[in-house]
């Protein structure tokens, strides 16, 4: 689906044109002199899509109109949420069919991936919500109408956290595809949500994983708002070395996270 | 930019909308509390309202918060000055769903000051990340407090400029004479938009 350019792109001008002062954060100076702060995450206007997507019609009444202002990353940005021990968040879940008394109905799979930041380094340690809707395309949601059923021995939620290589894997059935009210006989594609933190306040995300191959990917209007050749990095891979032989296929999503020294940041001189 | 650079880039995945079904997977009990037996500070009541362009109410968004402790020490690894005493009871990070009435409350602490960028000073402040059904990526804003005179110096607010800056400081609720309450109505769009960052 063509998609309308935003009516403001501030994000994506480019970093060095703006005029912003001296960035260094005062704990870490930048031992080269006249340097500005070379410890800011990559911009993230390379993170797709614009706030404002008409065809995601919900966007319209939801999207700032004036535009974004560009900050220095503070202390504050660069901190965040870090140790998920257990003082954040709910109970670690990796396997989503065991949460109900029986097994759930539909195509058990198993989700893999790395989380790596935008020069490939593994971001370990960091937590990995998911959550997605049951075979029959219901969620467990009480705004949840679509005439599908529930599944009695599957609710749908999980999180897991990244090993030393940035690894994470959790087991679950493959969602399906529901109807939705955007426009006539429209159609989301089947999809996990994921919520990832990364490293600190700037790196959060919060995405949706596709299937290879579903039609409704380049007609749904919030896949949409992304651009081809970035929406195909939000649908994983089919991959026969993690599918289990007589249990489960195996599905690979690796997320890209902003990173840091991306970006030169190089005081104009 | 130099070609060489982008070339050794990752492209990052994408943002999608957390959409309107994530109440049963990322609230989690207690997530809007950031007190903790022990925490140190003067307690305080973060409250306010989504709002959209029409100034409804947008009852399926989610708030979260990342704020200092009272001493103005974040609790982060990258904080390593050991002159600002850490607050082993204090973590700083809330997340709460607004209600039918698209509000949402934190109970925290008054964060202290922390440092800006280069010699400056911020004033007190708590980062906030808006996220919804018709958000397609999170909206980042920042709270700020009405009677601090750091606010007239804060790095962050100079460069919004005065004509925008009070959409970014918190209204105290004079009624509630327990404990100090600020009202902090999020603008998504509209006469009053609130600023969004890009950070």
């Amino acid at each position: 689906m063509p998609m309308r350019p935003p009516v403001t792109m501030p994000c994506t001008t480019p970093f060095a044109s703006i005029p912003v002062r001296s960035v260094a954060v005062k704990t870490v100076r930048s031992k080269k002199e006249k340097t500005m702060d070379v410890l800011q995450y990559s911009p993230q206007a390379l993170s797709e899509p614009p706030s404002f997507a008409p065809g995601y019609v919900s966007t319209v009444a939801r999207s700032p109109r004036k535009p974004l202002v560009r900050i220095p990353q503070t202390l504050t940005e660069v901190t965040g949420p870090a140790d998920f021990g257990e003082r954040l968040l709910r109970a670690p879940v990796h396997d989503m069919t065991q949460e109900g008394k029986g097994e759930p109905l539909g195509e058990r799979i198993i989700v893999s991936g790395r989380v790596l930041d935008d020069r490939g380094h593994p971001v370990p340690n960091t937590v990995v919500e998911v959550w997605q809707c049951n075979s029959a395309g219901r969620y467990v949601h009480k705004k949840d109408q679509h005439d599908a059923p529930l599944d009695p021995n599957f609710t749908g939620q999980g999180r897991v956290v990244t090993d030393e290589e940035g690894r994470y894997r959790f087991v679950t059935i493959k969602p399906g595809a529901y109807p939705w009210r955007n426009h006539y006989n429209a159609w989301r594609p089947a999809h996990i949500h994921f919520s990832l933190f990364g490293p600190c306040f700037a790196t959060r995300l919060i995405t949706q994983m596709y299937f290879p191959g579903d039609p409704l990917i380049d007609i749904d209007p919030i896949a949409c708002a992304v651009p081809s050749e970035a929406r195909n990095r939000m649908v994983s891979r089919f991959d026969i070395d993690t599918t289990e032989n007589e249990w489960a296929l195996g599905y690979v999503f690796d997320i890209v996270l902003r990173g840091r020294n991306a970006t030169p940041m190089e005081n104009p001189q | 930019m130099s070609d060489t650079l982008v070339s050794e880039v990752r492209p990052l995945t994408p943002w999608q909308t957390v959409g309107p079904f994530f109440h049963y997977a990322l609230p989690w009990e207690g997530g809007e509390n950031l007190l903790r037996e022990g925490v140190q500070g003067e307690r305080i009541i973060i409250r306010g309202r989504v709002l959209d362009a029409m100034d409804q109410p947008v009852s399926d968004a989610m708030v979260e918060i990342w704020q200092a402790s009272s001493s103005g020490r974040y609790d982060h690894p990258e904080d390593n000055r050991t002159e600002v005493p850490a607050d082993p009871a204090f973590i700083g990070f809330g997340r709460c769903p607004t209600n039918e009435d698209g509000v949402f409350t934190f109970h925290t602490v008054r964060p202290g000051p922390v440092p800006g960028p280069g010699n400056t000073e911020q004033a007190p402040h708590i980062a906030i990340g808006l996220f919804g059904r018709g958000l397609l990526r999170r909206l980042v804003t920042r709270l700020y407090f009405p009677e601090s005179e750091a606010n007239a110096h804060d790095p962050i607010l100079d460069l919004v400029g005065p004509e925008r800056a009070d959409t970014l400081i918190a209204k105290r609720d004079e009624e509630n004479s327990g404990v100090p309450t600020y009202w902090f109505d999020i603008h998504i769009q509209g006469e009053n938009e609130t600023v969004f960052f890009d950070v």
